[in-house]
């Protein structure tokens, strides 16, 4: 019996030859644009010589793979470097993005003052060693805790109420409650405005501002929660009911805990979105350069109203100072997204490693304890 | 145990409370956003009914001398949201499909959470970074320009008062466009297109994708011929989606536009306003009857992305019930 030969074919879509083609088709593409921009035309700008060696970089691409594919996979190469390039350009935008306010803000992050001062005993023309944001700091935490009090009672319990009963009113509350995502956050603000800063009185306060960013947040974290809850699977809620809970039992033992990293994922996306809002707040808090710690009276400012107002500023140390809450209010969403990833990556129902611990150890002493029993 | 097993839930106790208690919520939050609405509609109709319709063709915004239209402010938000299509579109989609179809594993996932994150930077943090970086440091004022000389002849794209072809002609007539505030709302709308169309991609049925390949097909054409059919509807409701958020966004439109009332209809050119900027810069100076008045262009907005969600969120579920495939 002659031996077949058994060496494994290699499956890899990306093969020596498909990589010497990349790079052969990226050298031949520089050095013909460098040609082509030294020798033929006047170098025109840093843009072009990107565009032109795109290109050129395509058309040798496409040449040597061409040597030993047909049309189709040709085809197929090149686009697949089209959406690669398209994919790098727009995280590349992104990441230009954070770097740039990362650098523009460091400068002002540099002293220590920034996180300790408020602004009132800072001039348009004092160094950045005078003066920081705490009194935005503050206004920010108030002014979401606000909101946060009035959204998560509210919104879980509308959430749960949206996905435990059915019925004409309970579409309605949905309907409305979509069409409420739509509203734009600065006629949010400006409802506050005419209703609780000119109808009844108040003067612009963080209150009104926590106000604004609730009827802004709440409907976002409806929807959301609402999805969450509906993820937990049927034949749980079943198995609570089997065994003689109550509705209310079901849902407070068995749905909420389930849905739990779900529902926290919810309010903490929610809460990222109100941190980072400025138009509903620039119509509702008023501006101050103090710390004002009573959100109920005065004018309280928020980071990324302090951001706002101080880039309107034509001094280039306000210019920073605008820069330096920029990166503290980015690293605040940032950290708030970050604890969501790690609390929300897991579906409905699936436990980290400690949870299953705990289970397991709880399930060890109902044992002893019925064991006990059976002794006994 | 003897005694009678009830089949029914007892009418009463907690259960009931707990009813209740769920009621009250669905209930208050009713009346809350019922009140939003109401008051918008109640305020802004008392602003209506004096302008008439010479409130959508007037392109002025004096309310206290009753001459005030959103004709120049309604189009230069659908001009500011359409260039924010244009440059976030085509980025969504390759990323999608870079991230759903080309990357797997620890890059696939870090990626996705990469485009999630995008989705929370604060627009103040988007419009200083196209105020002082876009704007500011790397000049896209002289892609204006290219722009300007190259398809100036379209109208949309023409600039008046500079001749493009001088090219040390100053910029300045180029800054604070309605193009410029486009790509930094486009950039900023784009990581939720994409996060919607990612989503759908990666519906797209595991037999019909091995079925493609099983025929032959390349990985293009297998994502011509099963990926972007199922994604289709993803992929309208994302940019609708989008769209509604690129014409409610305010800071960042006020942070770089050079607000003007009458309609610049040259998106290159010095000059835009949105009706959500317009708010903002109005309201602080507003009269009774002014306040009444930007309500009724809120309503406007409102009204606008309103009807552009619905139509998303239709569309997308109805492409969520067709990913079940024959087979």
């Amino acid at each position: 019996m002659t031996t077949l030969s058994r060496t494994r074919r290699n499956t890899n879509a990306a093969q020596d030859s498909e990589r010497a083609a990349v790079w052969g088709g990226l050298l031949g593409a520089v050095a013909l644009t460098a040609l082509l921009f030294t020798q033929v035309v006047p170098y025109i700008g840093i843009m072009a010589y990107v565009v032109v060696g795109y290109l050129v970089f395509l058309c040798l691409y496409a040449l040597l793979i061409s040597m030993d594919n047909d049309r189709q996979a040709v085809k197929d190469r090149v686009i697949a470097t089209l959406i690669a390039l398209v994919a790098l350009l727009a995280l590349l935008v992104l990441t230009v993005i954070v770097i740039y306010v990362f650098i523009r803000g460091l400068q002002a992050l540099s002293h220590l003052n920034f996180f300790t001062d408020d602004l009132s005993l800072a001039g348009s023309l004092d160094p950045l060693t005078v003066g920081g944001i705490i009194h935005a700091v503050i206004g920010t935490l108030e002014q979401i805790s606000i909101a946060l009090v009035i959204t998560i009672p509210l919104g879980i319990a509308t959430s749960v109420f949206l996905s435990e009963t059915r019925g004409v009113f309970t579409r309605f509350v949905r309907t409305i409650v979509e069409a409420m995502t739509a509203l734009p956050s600065i006629v949010a603000g400006l409802f506050i405005y005419a209703v609780v800063i000119l109808a009844l009185g108040f003067s612009k306060s963080g209150l009104a501002a926590g106000l604004a960013l609730s009827v802004m947040m709440l409907p976002i974290i409806v929807r959301a929660a609402d999805v969450v809850i509906r993820l937990v699977p049927g034949n749980l809620r079943e198995a609570g009911l089997a065994l003689g809970a109550g509705q209310w039992r079901t849902m407070w033992h068995v749905v909420l805990p389930t849905a739990r990293s779900g529902l926290t994922t919810a309010v903490i996306l929610g809460t990222a979105r109100g941190v980072g809002e400025t138009s509903p707040v620039l119509l509702t808090a008023g501006y101050t350069a103090a710390i004002n710690a009573d959100p109920t009276s005065g004018p309280q400012v928020s980071l990324p109203l302090a951001t706002f107002t101080l880039m309107q500023s034509p001094q280039p140390d306000m210019v920073a100072r605008g820069f330096g809450a920029a990166l503290v209010l980015m690293f605040v969403v940032l950290t708030l997204f970050l604890v969501a990833r790690v609390l929300g990556g897991r579906p409905a129902g699936v436990l980290s490693a400690r949870q299953q611990r705990r289970r397991a150890l709880a399930s060890i002493a109902d044992l002893r304890r019925f064991q006990d029993r059976e002794d006994s | 145990m003897a005694g009678e097993r009830r089949t029914t839930a007892l009418p009463g106790g907690i259960d009931r409370l707990y009813r209740a208690g769920l009621r009250t919520a669905g209930v208050i939050v009713l009346a809350i956003m019922a009140t939003v609405g109401l008051f918008l509609l109640d305020r802004g109709f008392s602003a209506l009914a004096v302008a008439k319709w010479r409130f959508l063709s007037t392109q002025n915004w004096q309310p206290d001398s009753h001459n005030f239209g959103i004709a120049a402010v309604l189009p230069g938000t659908l001009l500011i949201a359409g260039v924010a299509i244009v440059v976030a579109v085509p980025l969504a989609i390759g990323m999608a499909l870079f991230i759903s179809e080309y990357l797997t594993g620890w890059w696939q996932r870090t990626l996705t959470s990469a485009v999630d994150l995008m989705a929370a930077v604060p627009s103040v943090v988007f419009g200083l970074w196209g105020f002082h970086f876009l704007q500011g440091d790397i000049g896209i004022t002289d892609l204006s320009a290219w722009l300007a000389r190259y398809l100036g002849w379209i109208p949309l794209f023409a600039v008046t008062g500079a001749d493009p072809d001088d090219p040390l002609a100053s910029r300045t007539v180029y800054t604070s466009s309605t193009f410029i505030a486009g790509i930094v709302v486009g950039l900023m709308v784009m990581p939720i297109i994409c996060a919607v169309m990612r989503e759908a991609f990666s519906q797209a049925p595991a037999g019909e994708r091995e079925g493609a390949y099983a025929l032959g097909a390349t990985r293009w054409g297998m994502i011509g011929a099963v990926v972007l059919p199922f994604g289709r509807g993803g992929m309208i409701g994302g940019t609708m989606l989008g769209l509604g958020r690129a014409m409610g966004e305010t800071i960042a439109v006020y942070m770089i536009v050079a607000a003007v009332y009458r309609f610049q209809p040259h998106i290159l050119q010095n000059g835009a306003n949105s009706v959500s900027a317009m708010i903002a810069l109005q309201y602080g100076s507003a009269s009774q009857f002014g306040l009444s008045a930007l309500m009724a262009a809120g309503l406007v907005l409102f009204l606008l992305t309103l009807v552009v969600n619905f139509a998303a969120s239709a569309v997308i579920a109805r492409s969520r019930s067709g990913q079940m495939s024959e087979g």
